[in-house]
């Protein structure tokens, strides 16, 4: 049954983009241990690590692209539930630290021994147990979806207003976490971890390891979310996404479906997150910024909504870019092209890369099956809602 | 009767020390005080002081705020104290007279300690109550309301004797209401009126004195003083709800000011403009540039840069408006999150291309006289700038009304609001309404900025921290009703003022926000929500 719904999932397009992302998943690692350095192939652990947190991204950008390409839920603050997940992870590293903090308190991290918090808090309780921990980091996140989601799609909060409101939470969940007595590190964040499950965290292996796992988790969400989005259920997902009124008038519970998918969307995001700290080595509540939601937002829209590919080539290309021109004497003209790049992709390329693409390879079939009779442009239907 | 009898026994014998001051028989006190002074321990300091200022000599006065400053100077050889003067001169503190011929070589300051500038404060308190100038008896009546000095009795008895100042008159009664209470040899009686005059004044210093009094103060007294302590922190509760309510009405000016313009797009044209917090920031680097060539060309003109700022600020911030429209807005009609994510990518250029031109740092925007200062209402402080932005904000509302209610344009904007299509088959040129109410929305912001100027720092990121308060502004009031953004505005401004003394100001935003998305939930288009087919659009 769920082999079978897999497999249909799965066109030739996805299982293309699978067998890149497993090809990479094996290349960069190996290009990085098998290697020495001098050689021209060789990878850099540099290298290794930003690639990953690329991966991380493209699972976030995957996220979004569910709720905001298929149920058109435009969410500003999907780097609420990232953050979350890597705070949860966060949270694991520090107490793995144990006694080889600078306070070498065998309980409290650092920060708490610096702010003189007597003991630990109940809710770090049991993050010193990996498996605890990975839980958590789906479980913070989605049910705080689902709360969200519950009160919001109950109440038909929709469009523009949704999206301030998730603007508004991510904005809280920053404030709240920048407090030194909410107890996760205020301003500075969690920092300065040691190991993974006993690996140590800044050592090759490990970071290549982690790229393997971010690689994986990137292919498992893909495939996840393609099966969602190929079933009956996706497809009324696309239905509320185009006339959400009428679709609750053939008798769907519409709010049901956006709350299940947005919940689904955003234990996603939480994974993404869980996986980037470890590799960047540092979660702060500058990671709630609503700047940051907002900006992953443009990631879809470059690849292109509803293309799920195009999410993760558009995380992957914007990012890129953003490590590209931030690094060198272009750095102050980085916020012009990102600016740019939000203007010119609504404005010029409102299907995104992969969308466009897409869009053409269609148009040129269509054409062949005309038997090449006649040649001008078949009449488009504007994309507009039937509403 | 007791006690009035004895104040005036008392008020004789003050004034006739008063009269004494400076003649022969306390001549001696002094001069050994002046001894004290160069022992050079603190504990002998302490005694001089309280010698200087029994001794009624004139130059006391000379002699502690010379010491307070560390002007006094005593030279240990010729066991002399003199006094540098503001001008450099060195006077002999004996008879203030410059000293002839050369300074002794061996001179050093006096030294003083906290404890040194309590006693300080304490004397010369009592001593410049009698000072010419009203201000100063005023500040000396505070003084010895604070010091409680005994000693300070019988010169608080002459100066309310021959006090005309009503206000310093009051001060002084207070003072002398303090040194009672707090005195040993005061019998019940006087206490009680003492206190009764301390409940009158009703500050945090009548607080903090009535719930501090010695142990052997008599238990009617106490009881008396408990009362006035509860009708003292009643008053102060009230006082304080006064005081927050105003910081809210001002915080909320500050967010109808941004909000508005936020409100007049999403209403008529149902675009979110995430850009609109840099139309603020446009606004104020207006401001900027106007106070910097007023500065440059014509400084007398500086009073008036606001005024001048207001219309550029306008037109900038209202051009710069109209131009998003046409080049990108209205190719996005129907389309609202599309345009949201486009007016993001603008505000991120808008800020870098500032940051860019201007420098990331803040910047510095003068206030003119007119706008700085404060004035008090009771047991409130009300500064002019907050004052001005309220009055300025209500008359931007009040134009913004009539412009929609009286003029051609308005009510061609109100029919494309309420019924897009309709209002193109009658005739209404909508494409030019938008634009037009877009450059009023930014022209709007752009006034807001003038305003932020002068509360806020004018950098970069300006805009960046309004925008979810204005957001959050336009959902709670709901969209198409500008009476909904003003109660919108003052309620979260006076809400956020109100929890901010419980939870803290960070707290208080959270709740705040919070409060806002459960509200969302109970009524979706907000509090002024409008109705019919209109809604649905």
């Amino acid at each position: 049954m769920i082999s079978g719904l897999v497999f249909r999932a799965l066109d030739r397009g996805a299982i293309a983009f699978l067998a890149t992302l497993a090809a990479v998943a094996v290349l960069v690692p190996l290009l990085n241990l098998a290697l020495p350095p001098t050689s021209p192939f060789y990878l850099s652990s540099y290298f290794v690590a930003l690639f990953g947190k690329y991966l991380s991204y493209a699972l976030l950008a995957l996220a979004i692209d569910l709720i905001w390409g298929y149920c058109g839920i435009l969410s500003l603050g999907h780097g609420a539930f990232f953050a979350l997940g890597g705070y949860a992870m966060g949270m694991y590293l520090m107490r793995q630290i144990g006694t080889r903090g600078v306070y070498a308190h065998p309980s409290l991290p650092d920060f708490m021994v610096f702010l003189n918090w007597p003991e630990l808090p109940v809710y770090w309780y049991g993050f010193q147990h990996f498996a605890y921990a990975a839980f958590m980091v789906v479980f913070v996140p989605g049910l705080l979806a689902f709360v969200f989601g519950w009160f919001a799609f109950r109440s038909r909060v929709t469009g523009v207003y949704l999206s301030i409101i998730t603007q508004a939470l991510t904005f809280a969940l920053m404030l709240s976490f920048f407090r030194n007595n909410f107890g996760f590190g205020g301003n500075n964040g969690l920092t300065d971890f040691k190991d993974i499950l006993g690996f140590n965290v800044q050592a090759p292996a490990t970071r290549a390891a982690l790229f393997v796992i971010s690689a994986l988790a990137l292919m498992l969400g893909f495939v996840i979310s393609r099966v969602v989005v190929s079933s009956k259920f996706g497809k009324v997902l696309v239905a509320i996404r185009d006339a959400e009124a009428r679709t609750r008038f053939l008798g769907y519970r519409v709010e049901a479906y956006k709350l299940l998918v947005f919940t689904l969307s955003a234990c996603m995001a939480g994974v993404a997150g869980a996986l980037y700290v470890p590799q960047v080595g540092i979660i702060n509540p500058s990671e709630f910024s609503p700047a940051n939601s907002i900006e992953a937002v443009i990631w879809v829209a470059v690849g292109g909504r509803g293309t799920l590919t195009g999410a993760v080539l558009g995380a992957v290309l914007v990012n890129y870019g953003k490590t590209y021109f931030t690094s060198g004497v272009l750095a102050p003209y980085w916020l012009f092209v990102l600016g740019g790049l939000f203007v010119a992709v609504t404005l010029l390329l409102p299907r995104g890369i992969v969308g466009t693409i897409h869009h053409w390879s269609h148009e040129i079939r269509a054409r062949r099956e005309l038997n090449g009779g006649d040649a001008s442009p078949m009449p488009q239907a504007a994309p507009r809602p039937a509403e | 009767m007791a006690a009035l009898y004895g104040r005036v026994i008392a008020l004789v014998f003050a004034i006739g020390l008063f009269l004494a001051g400076g003649f022969g028989a306390k001549a001696e006190t002094y001069d050994e005080a002046l001894t004290k002074f160069t022992a050079d321990s603190f504990a002998d300091t302490d005694e001089a002081i309280g010698g200087a200022a029994r001794s009624g000599n004139p130059l006391a006065v000379q002699v502690i705020e010379a010491l307070q400053d560390g002007r006094l100077l005593f030279s240990t050889a010729e066991k002399k104290v003199y006094i540098r003067d503001e001008a450099g001169t060195l006077l002999d503190a004996a008879n203030g007279s410059p000293i002839a011929g050369s300074e002794p070589s061996d001179l050093q300051p006096v030294r003083i300690n906290n404890r040194l500038r309590r006693s300080i404060d304490a004397a010369l308190g009592g001593l410049t109550l009698l000072a010419p100038d009203p201000g100063r008896r005023f500040e000396a009546a505070n003084a010895v309301f604070k010091s409680k000095d005994a000693n300070a009795l019988p010169t608080l008895e002459a100066a309310i004797a021959k006090e005309t100042d009503p206000a310093v008159k009051t001060a002084l009664i207070e003072a002398r209401a303090a040194v009672v209470l707090f005195g040993p040899n005061a019998d019940e009686a006087d206490k009680l009126d003492a206190v009764a005059v301390i409940r009158e004044r009703g500050n945090q210093e009548a607080l903090a004195l009535l719930s501090s009094l010695p142990p052997d103060t008599p238990a009617p007294v106490m009881r008396a003083a408990r009362d006035a302590v509860t009708s003292i922190q009643n008053q102060l509760a009230i006082w304080g709800a006064l005081q927050n309510a105003w910081y809210g009405l001002s915080l909320g000016s500050v967010l109808l000011l941004a909000a508005i313009g936020l409100a007049i797009t999403f209403g008529v044209m149902g675009v979110i403009n995430m850009a609109h917090g840099e139309m603020v920031m446009l606004g104020a680097y207006t401001t900027y540039v106007v106070q910097e060539v007023i500065r440059a060309k014509n400084p007398a003109l500086f009073g008036y840069s606001l005024a001048i700022a207001l219309p550029l600020a306008f037109a900038v911030a209202g051009l710069v408006g109209i131009l998003i429209e046409q080049g990108i807005i209205r190719f996005l009609y129907g389309r609202p999150l599309e345009t949201l994510l486009a007016t993001w990518g603008l505000s991120l250029i808008l800020q870098q291309a500032v940051r860019t031109a201007f420098g990331p740092t803040n910047k510095d925007v003068g206030t003119p006289s007119w706008m700085s200062g404060a004035f008090d209402v009771g047991q409130i402080t009300i500064t002019y700038n907050r004052l001005w932005i309220i009055v300025f904000t209500l008359l931007v509302f009040v134009g913004l009304l009539a412009l929609l209610r009286f003029t051609r344009f308005g009510l061609e904007m109100r029919a494309v609001t309420q019924n897009r299509a309709m209002a193109a088959s009658m005739g209404i040129r909508t494409s030019r309404i938008d634009a037009l109410t877009f450059g009023l929305g930014s022209g709007i912001a752009g006034l807001a900025g003038v305003a932020l100027s002068q509360i806020d720092n004018v950098s970069p990121n300006l805009g960046q921290g309004y925008i979810i308060d204005s957001f959050m502004v336009v959902v709670f009031g709901g969209v198409g009703n500008l009476w909904g953004t003003l109660v919108g505005a003052f309620t979260l401004g006076i809400a956020n003022k109100f929890l901010e003394p419980y939870a803290g100001a960070v707290l208080g935003k959270i709740a705040i926000l919070v409060l806002i998305i459960l509200f969302i939930q109970k009524r979706p288009r907000g509090l002024f929500a409008l109705r019919g087919r209109a809604a649905e659009a």
